[in-house]
């Protein structure tokens, strides 16, 4: 089936700068491993070392949250749309831990 | 490339998101950041801008003080919002109240590289340093971002 895979901004530099790419599969899952066959640089942000889908990184069937459907697991038909998107999030340390050593910048 | 990074804004957008994180002080205030970056835009010569805030609702109920979340959807509205703009999402912002605007770990772990991540420290309700962050390819850590707050910025 062929299927268009909407690439978000922040993945696009590791996408040729595309938009969207088309790609064959049977399910989302394969439209997402076809996309990192295409463009490998992809993969370290959408995937862990295990091979499974980042927990920070949603995937919708055209409206639909595939974790709402089969996952990976479900199935594509032509013409449909796959869309990454990222999940944002953030927050202070309760410890007061800082993550960077570098100085302020700023306004 | 790991430093260089500058971020372009008016002083009438760096004002709106101070006044966010001390409209919802001591929660933490979200948004995205809608503006052009020269990577994406060949129309855009110049340095990477912020044009149009989209302001968002910390979903993080649970924590508000110290955790900001936002849904899919509301990522999905916030691209819609900057495409009607012609624009793109180039990065979002939060604040940290009572807390430095530096990133956390768990910002870091919840990070996505190319974005510009504006934090806006919060001290006793009044708005504070602000600072803005990248994440690097490696994702181990961030470098910063200059903000260069200047009045011709596109509005």
């Amino acid at each position: 089936m062929a299927v268009k895979v909407i690439i978000p901004t922040p993945l696009r530099p590791y996408a040729a700068k595309k938009e969207s790419a088309e790609v064959t599969a049977q399910t989302v899952g394969e439209a997402l491993g076809s996309l990192t066959t295409q463009f490998a640089e992809l993969r370290k942000h959408l995937f862990t070392d295990e091979g499974k889908l980042r927990s920070f990184v949603n995937v919708y069937l055209n409206d639909e949250d595939i974790r709402y459907m089969a996952r990976e697991a479900t199935p594509v038909k032509d013409g449909d749309v796959v869309s990454i998107v990222p999940s944002i999030a953030g927050g202070v340390e309760r410890t007061g831990r800082s993550m960077n050593k570098a100085g302020a910048n700023g306004e | 490339m790991s430093d260089g990074y500058q971020l372009f804004m008016s002083p009438q957008m760096a004002e709106r998101i101070r006044s966010h994180g001390a409209e919802t002080f001591p929660h933490e205030c979200c948004g995205a950041l809608l503006g052009r970056d020269p990577a994406f835009d060949e129309k855009s010569a110049g340095p990477r801008e912020v044009v149009e805030l989209f302001r968002l609702v910390n979903r993080r109920d649970d924590s508000p003080r110290n955790r900001f979340a936002v849904t899919p959807q509301d990522v999905l509205d916030a691209e819609k919002a900057a495409r009607a703009h012609g624009l793109d999402v180039i990065g979002w912002y939060h604040s940290h109240p009572d807390h430095p605007a530096r990133p956390s770990q768990f910002d870091r772990e919840h990070a996505w590289p190319w974005y510009s991540y504006v934090i806006v420290s919060v001290m006793n309700g009044a708005p504070a340093e602000m600072t803005s962050w990248r994440l690097n390819d490696d994702r181990q850590d961030y470098s910063p971002e200059r903000i260069e707050i200047r009045s011709g910025a596109a509005v």
